[in-house]
């Protein structure tokens, strides 16, 4: 069992962002860095456009992630509605 | 030479002020929305009271029928504060000159569909006045009403009916000249099918409940109008002539979508508070949409002609619609 984590630049965009990753990860732990945030998870973490746009109160593309993207590890599986990393490809 | 570069991470001894800890839990970061917002109404060590209304303190939670254990609950989806609530229009407002442009510089309005041009003068520029009533509201509910979670967005909707009236008298100027805004007026005084609604908007402006108002306004007046002129006139005038005037009214489209979000949730949340609420604001509801039917009747009419009447009840259903969401309407 390994773990995959996400990087964002900590702004108010991503605080949406994470706030969704944790709520839809319940295993998923955050990490708070100056200017930086990560969050691990064992095995796979799903991102949710739903979730987000609830959070965030607009509507939200998955796209929009990378412009505060630091870093990830871990396969990615995008489609417009859930961003996935997992190790089980 | 070396240099060695070493992070130091300091962990800070708070993460946001001690009362939105309160709320949502210790060593959680806050939005500046809810930095912005929670608990910044004055509730405590008034001194005097208005000698304009004795029975109240200057802000008082028992100026509207409706009752909250916590005002704070009505927070806006939209997590508006002035810093996002400023960007947002800033965006909204760019779109809307670069349409104007579009129109004037391929002159759209100059080979726009004579009939569809009179149709569109006569049904959408007195709507200005009522825009502006609108604002008044707006303005009167941030006044009275009690929480910032609430009269923030309250202000704020009233600022975008500002806008909505100066871009409908834009509007004027493009697809006519000063004297069809003029003739606006004049209708808006004078002419019989303006009237009903004339005395609606009369009314809301001396409402002195100001959830009453909020429901007045933007749950039966703005739904029903928005609807009416900005998806069922818009759409007949586009069948007929082509998207020149939706392409002047696409401000008033986007913001009859973003408001409902805000509008629907603090419906949701008061109904959902108690029984009596729910009560209260079935019987508000009732009575001003009842109301609201009434007044577009006639510019309904005047817009569509035979088709006014399903395209009112296409404008209702979708009010129904909304209602239901928020727990309003079984």
């Amino acid at each position: 069992m390994s773990n995959v984590f996400i990087a964002f630049q900590r702004n108010e965009e991503t605080r949406s962002i994470v706030d969704a990753i944790l709520a839809d990860n319940p295993e998923a732990v955050v990490n708070m860095q100056p200017a930086m945030v990560r969050i691990d998870a064992p095995n796979t973490m799903v991102i949710r456009r739903s979730t987000v746009e609830e959070q965030m109160g607009r509507p939200f593309d998955l796209q929009e992630l990378h412009v505060n993207l630091i870093t990830l590890t871990g396969h990615i599986d995008e489609t417009e509605d859930e961003f996935t990393l997992s190790w089980k490809h | 030479m070396h240099i060695d570069l070493r992070t130091v991470n300091i962990e800070p001894l708070r993460q946001t002020f001690d009362h939105i800890a309160a709320r949502i839990g210790p060593n959680k970061p806050a939005s500046r929305y809810l930095e912005g917002t929670m608990d910044v109404q004055a509730a405590a060590n008034y001194h005097y009271r208005p000698t304009w209304d004795p029975e109240h303190e200057i802000f008082d939670a028992t100026r509207t029928a409706i009752t909250m254990k916590d005002w704070y609950a009505l927070k806006d989806p939209r997590q508006l504060y002035y810093g996002s609530y400023t960007a947002s229009r800033a965006r909204m407002q760019e779109t809307t000159e670069a349409d104007f442009e579009f129109v004037e510089t391929r002159g759209l309005a100059e080979v726009y569909d004579e009939t569809a041009r009179r149709t569109a003068l006569d049904f959408y520029i007195p709507l200005r006045h009522v825009a502006w009533g609108a604002n008044m509201n707006g303005a009167s509910m941030c006044a009275y009403g009690f929480g910032t979670a609430i009269t923030q967005p309250c202000l704020y909707q009233g600022m975008d009916q500002l806008g909505v009236a100066q871009y409908l008298t834009r509007m004027g100027l493009v697809l006519g000249d000063e004297s069809e805004v003029q003739a606006a007026k004049q209708a808006w005084m004078d002419a019989p099918q303006w009237q009903e609604l004339r005395r609606y908007v009369e009314d809301t402006l001396v409402i002195k409940d100001w959830f009453e108002m909020f429901v007045a306004q933007h749950v039966a007046l703005d739904a029903m109008l928005f609807g009416l002129a900005y998806k069922e006139v818009d759409q007949a005038l586009n069948d007929k002539a082509g998207p020149t005037v939706s392409l002047l009214t696409r401000f008033q489209t986007e913001l009859l979508e973003d408001s409902s979000k805000w509008v629907d949730a603090c419906l949701k949340t008061a109904a959902a508070e108690n029984h009596e609420n729910k009560a209260q604001l079935q019987e508000w509801i009732a009575h001003w949409r009842g109301r609201a039917a009434q007044a577009l009747q006639p510019l309904a009419q005047q817009a569509l002609g035979a088709d006014a009447d399903a395209a009112l009840a296409r404008v209702s259903a979708r009010l129904d619609a909304r209602l239901v969401k928020a727990g309003l309407l079984a």
